[in-house]
Order: C-alpha cells, then structure tokens, then sequence
C-alpha cells in the first residue's frame, strides 16, 4: 500500500516536472482539469448531486410514486421527517448499535497489528500462512455473514453442536425419531436481543482484521532496519522496542488501519441484511440497514423518512471524513 | 431459441427500461409468478384467451415476484402494460391513491361479479370503487400431525378450551405443541389474526387494521391475554426467530412439533419433507369467543388494469376472462389453490376440499395482516408481535409504541 502510494507520487512528480518543461506558461492548470474531468464528472453524477437530492428529499414525505402523468406525488413536510425520528425508538437504537460497532470494530486495528507482527517473519512457508491470514479478506462480506449465520444456527451451527456435546443427550421423541433433549437449551445468538448485535461485529471483524494485517504487513516492510538496530543496541527490546521505535514508523499504516475500520464500521449493511435483516424485532439495526428498511425493503417506501436516515448518518460520517482529510492535509503541508 | 429471445426481452420490459409499443389490437401483460405451476396456469389460461380472441395479440412480460415487486412501481407510471398482477387489500392502497389504477365496477357488474365474487368483493374495494379480480385464494388455519393427534387419542378441537386441553396432552408426551419460524415476521402476523379474529371477530379485526381501533383497546388486550395463554399452556418451538418458516418445518416433520399455524401453501413444504397425506391433515382455528361468526384469513392474487393503459377495452375482456368460473378452475386446479369465483369447481386435494368448506362458510375474509394494514403499520406490528412471543412481558411497552406508530401512519 505505502510502497504503491510512493510510486504514484513519484509517478506525479515526473508528470508534473514535465509538465512545467514543455508548456509552462499553462502551469499545470488545463492539464490536470482535464485529467480530473472524467472522475469530477462521474463523482458528481453518482454522489455529489445524489447527495444534494437525498438533503431535499428529506423535507418531503413520499412513496416513491409518479401518478399517471408522471407527476410526483410528494408531498413537503419541512422538518418533520427528523422530529418523528427524534422520537423513533429505531432511530435510537440504531444509533446505538452504531456507535457499538464503531467501538468494537477498533478492536481489530490492535488485533491486525499483532497478528502482523507474528506474520512477519521468515520461516519456511510463510506465503501460505500469510495467504490463510488474508483470506476472509478476500471473500465477499455477504459470504462471511451466511458463513457466521450458519456458525450461530441454534440447530446445526457449530455453536450448537458444541453446546449439545455439553448439555445435551439423543433420545427418541414421541413418534420414534432422533431428538435432542438439553439441560439448558441451545444459545440463540442472532434471535437474541442482547447477543445479537455482538455475534454480527464478532463475524465482522474477521475480515477487517484481515485488512488491518495487511496494511500492517506492508508497513512492517517498510520499517527502517537501521532504526531496529539502533534501538537494539541501546538495550530496547520487547514491548519498548514496539512502542518506541516500531510503533511510530507504523504511524501511516495505523492511520489508515484506523480510517478504513472507522468507515467500515459506519458502512455495515451487508453483514446485517444476511444474518439477521435487523431482527430480532429491530435491535440489531445501524443507521444505514434502517434507512434501507424504512425506504427499500417490502415494507418501506418511505422515501423521505429514509433519506432523513441518510443525512444523519452522512451527518456522522462528515465528521470522521473531514477530521480524516485535515490530517492528511497537515501531512502533506509538512512534508512539502 | 426464439423463446429464449422472446424471455429476454419481456424480462427487459417488466423492468421498466423497454419501451413497449402497444397498437390497437395489442396487449400487453405482466405477470409475476415464474414458478413451475403458476407459470403454467397462466401460460395455458393466456393460450385460452388467445384462442378465444384470435384478432387479440398478446404479449405477456413475466417475471420474478420479488422482482415484480419493486418493477411495478416503475412502469405503471413510465411504461404502463394493459394488465398487470398485483394484491389486493392495502397492498393497493398507494396506486390506487396515485390515480395509477383503473376502477373496473362496470366489469363487475357486466359479469355478475358481485354476486359470484361477492367474498372476496371488500378487499377489491377501496374509496367506494372495486379495482380488480382475483384469480386465486388460499386458506389458512391450523396444520397438525394427524398420527401424534391419533396416538394421543385426541381429535380436531373445535373451541380454545379443547385447543388447551390438546396442548398439555402432547406437552405431557415431551411434543411441543406449535412450531413456527418468525425470522421474517410474517408467520407471527398470521397467529395474530387468527386470535384477534376469534376474540374480537372481523369488523373488530377491519377497525384495527383501518386505524380505528387502538392497540391498547381492550379489546385487542384480551386477544394478547389468549395469546399469552396460548404461549403458556401450548408453547411453540424454542428459537423460532432465527427460523424462516420452512426451518419450521423441520421441527414438525421429525415429531418434536405437532401443530402449524400456516397459509396452505405450506404443503408442499410438508410432503417434500417426507410427510405423507395420511400423517397430515388440517383443522380451522377453534373457536374463543362463543357465538363469534368465524372469519378466517384468505389472501388472493389480483389483475389491475394501469390508469396509463393504451388498450383497455381488450384489457377488460382479459380481466372477465379470468373471473370466468371455468378459467378459475382450470387455473386454480394447477396451482393447488381456491377459485375466488363462486361458481367455479375445486380440485381434489384435501386440502383443498377442506379450505373450501371452511372458507366458503366464513363470516368474512382477512386479507393478512401485512395486506390489511399499511404497510409501514405492518412492518411495525409484526416486530412488535415477533417481541412479544419472545418475551410476553413487554406487552405494555409494544401496545403503547404501536399506538404511536398508528398515530403517525393513519392521518
């Protein structure tokens, strides 16, 4: 990733050097606009624009219908849409299994780190560990949520059959079939009201570690070995050597280990539409499965209380995006 | 080949993205049902017609229900066809609203569909107007296993207090009486009706579902106190909400369940489960409150014809085509479901025989709780219903959130 990012700006430094030999009078002005064009064009089509309509739709209440003479049956409401979700007990939790995913989904960037540095070493078949390490990443989050549905099913989960090794014995039930007769009976995580929510970041995280190895990985390569050396010699070692020396030459890595999982965290839609659509009765909803529930799905088409959903959680998301591009910016003041 | 290119572009067109050009003489239908059966039925039922009306051409868009789902609200403003299929009840609420419907009362009257069809005449209706015609009906009521109910030595119960007493033989014998699967809520909705219909009867049920009625009534507490005992003395299956309602199945195919409350569609998940006909059988919900007519819960399948048609006159004929009695039980004899006409002839089946004698006998026909009440209600409500099997004890804090939620819905 790093090595990558230093190619490309390399690469941008010859563009721009020639650039200023041959025609400098056009700065880099024209160029580089009519570079960006196609990209500024595309952006503002799918998500500029979108998102100045989803502001405005919010003001409406609206079914998502045309009458026959293709007229739109909206209707404006001001700020009504946000006062009912002020009162939405969905909203709210919501909201709070939001901010539970944010929290918990952090815990893979420590997590990523660690098993990066365990990777990071030279023993026969290192690719192959590594690879294995990697692969929840490259599987499609619909595929780990079905995988971990299957993993938590009360009947023949894996869970479940651990739990009936434990608790459970076969016995014949009324009409001559095998059944199960349990002690205590199975654990159902996903129709729990309190469990839920943690089974499906559990399951998430599994690919998002993966994704904070590798950035990890790639960082670690880049860790200066003379630095090592040095701290090495000066008697550090150990969890000093991590934090002192290690740690601050991971600071890029860290950075963007902690904005991907961030958004990622914010973004989670998939993982919930498969294993649990927001049920049990709702609470494992985030704000963007919820916006997907009151405007999309069979029940929805509420399509102005839905994009009041949106704007809250672009709202939210703002934040973390303005604070990440400041930093970015910061960096490459400094730098130049 | 041909027909592959002629699916192709049908498929297009329901999407909404073709421009069908409809002349005089041409019409246009979208369908929804691409399953073995119903596509069948259809196919044969526009075959007939098409020989009945040989300077008719038909065109027939056929596509996949979910699909059709989210199309419908496309086209019938951007490309309307001249028939499409859709549901009755409050599922044709927002279209009919949006003017996007064409009200079809002289088709009615012209074919003595009020009499013939006079069941299911209320859930066609909506501001005083009658806007299609059913093609298809399926009952609902209560699936049980008829050897456990014989090796028990129990019988069909006709009143709750036999319903109870059934109940705590089977829990006796280590059978959980009811299985059920409410991952996507439905199922819950359909225990639901069934109580509120039996405690409160049908124009109770209606005002309900109208928003005229509160949750907190007490009236639609006494249904939730039934339902409380039902949860109590019968029980369903532990971890009902992680099972769609064919993982409810399972449970009552292997014996650990002996009775299903489910739509009769459900058969054929029964049989494919290794049940025989003779280890099934069906009984209509029993009776709670004594001397209440029993309405039972019906949902039908619908043709509309879009404001926006370019051929209605050939529409209509299609339309009293379909609500002859002879196309009803030719069609309805493929799909294993219940003609709406009343003139028309039932299949074989038992259960089939036996959803007719109860539903042509009922005191009214709920469309299901989901087509009744409006949408953003019944996502809601069946929430609200799932929380409440899980956990009875909350049913204050339910009720009085669904009264919220009813207050912003019906304005």
């Amino acid at each position: 990733m790093l090595a990558r990012k230093n190619c490309l700006e390399a690469m941008g430094r010859d563009i721009m050097m020639t650039l200023k030999s041959s025609a400098s009078h056009y700065k880099f002005g024209l160029a580089a606009f009519l570079f960006l064009a196609p990209a500024l064009i595309f952006f503002s089509i799918y998500v500029i624009i979108p998102i100045f309509q989803s502001l405005q739709l919010s003001l409406f209440e609206w079914n998502g219908l045309y009458n026959s003479n293709g007229v739109s049956t909206a209707a404006f409401v001001g700020l009504e849409n946000y006062r009912k979700l002020w009162v939405d007990p969905n909203f709210w939790i919501s909201i709070k299994n939001n901010f539970l995913w944010l929290l918990l989904y952090l815990l893979a960037v420590p997590l990523g780190l660690m098993i990066a540095i365990f990777l990071n070493q030279t023993v026969m078949g290192i690719r192959v560990y590594k690879s294995l390490f990697f692969f929840p990443f490259v599987i499609s989050q619909v595929v780990v949520g079905f995988i971990f549905g299957w993993f938590y099913n009360p009947d023949f989960g894996i869970v479940a059959k651990l739990w009936q090794f434990i608790f459970c014995e076969e016995t014949i039930n009324f009409i001559g079939n095998k059944t199960f007769k349990c002690v205590r009976s199975v654990p159902d995580i996903l129709s729990s009201a309190d469990y839920a929510t943690y089974g499906i970041i559990f399951a998430g995280l599994w690919p998002q570690v993966a994704y904070c190895v590798i950035l990890y990985l790639t960082g670690l390569n880049n860790v200066a070995a003379d630095q090592v050396e040095a701290g090495r010699l000066d008697g550090a070692k150990g969890w000093r050597m991590l934090w002192f020396v290690i740690l601050p030459q991971l600071k890029p890595a860290t950075f963007i280990a902690i904005a991907v999982t961030i958004i990622g965290a914010l973004r989670s839609f998939d993982m919930i539409a498969v294993m649990t659509q927001g049920g049990p009765y709702g609470m494992t909803n985030v704000l963007s499965h919820y916006m997907y529930e009151v405007a999309l799905s069979e029940y929805g088409d509420r399509y102005g209380y839905g994009s009041a959903v949106a704007t809250i959680l672009f709202g939210i998301m703002m934040v973390f995006i303005t604070y990440f591009l400041w930093s970015i910016y910061q960096d490459e003041r400094r730098e130049t | 080949m041909f027909n592959k290119l002629k699916m192709t572009i049908s498929t297009v067109a329901a999407t909404g993205l073709f421009a069908g050009a409809a002349f005089a003489g041409d019409l246009v239908i979208n369908f929804d049902d691409l399953n073995p059966g119903p596509k069948q039925a259809f196919d044969e039922a526009v075959a007939a017609f098409q020989a009945a009306n040989p300077d008719i051409n038909v065109t027939v868009n056929n596509n996949d229900r979910e699909a059709h789902k989210s199309a419908i609200r496309n086209f019938l403003s951007a490309n309307p066809p001249d028939v499409t299929s859709w549901y009755p009840g409050n599922r044709m609420g927002p279209f009919v609203d949006a003017g996007l419907f064409e009200p079809i009362d002289d088709l009615w009257a012209e074919n003595n569909l009020n009499e013939d069809m006079s069941a299911v005449k209320p859930t066609m209706s909506r501001n005083g107007k009658t806007w299609g015609v059913p093609y298809s009906y399926y009952q609902w009521g209560v699936y049980y296993r008829k050897d456990i109910y014989d090796k028990l030595g129990l019988s069909e119960p006709k009143t709750w207090n036999e319903l109870l007493s059934n109940c705590d033989a089977l829990k006796g014998v280590g059978v959980t009486p009811f299985t059920i699967g409410t991952k996507y809520l439905w199922t819950a909705a359909g225990v639901f009706d069934y109580l509120n219909l039996r405690t409160n009867g049908y124009d109770v049920h209606n005002a309900l579902t109208d928003g005229k009625i509160k949750y907190t009534d007490e009236r639609i507490r006494a249904t939730f106190a039934n339902w409380e005992e039902m949860l109590d003395r019968c029980s369903f299956i532990e971890n009902h909400a992680s099972l769609d309602w064919q993982g409810g199945v399972a449970a009552f195919a292997n014996g650990d369940a002996a009775m299903y409350v489910m739509g009769n569609f459900s058969v054929g998940a029964y049989r494919d489960a290794g049940l025989t006909d003779e280890q099934i059988d069906f009984f209509q919900f029993p009776e709670i409150t004594p001397g209440l007519p029993m309405a039972e819960e019906a949902p039908a399948d619908a043709f509309f014809i879009p404001s926006g048609a370019k051929n209605k006159a050939d529409a209509k004929k299609f339309l009293a085509f379909v609500a002859h009695a002879d196309t009803q039980t030719k069609w309805n004899k493929i799909i294993g479901k219940l003609p709406p006409n009343s003139k028309a002839i039932v299949g074989d089946d038992k259960f089939i025989q036996e959803g007719f004698a109860v539903v042509s006998n009922a005191a009214g026909l709920a469309q299901f709780y989901d087509r009744d009440a409006p949408a953003e209600m019944a996502s809601e409500g069946m929430k609200g219903f799932q929380e409440f099997m899980l956990d009875p004890s909350k049913l204050d804090a339910i009720l009085k959130r669904l009264d919220q939620v009813q207050v912003d819905v019906y304005k």
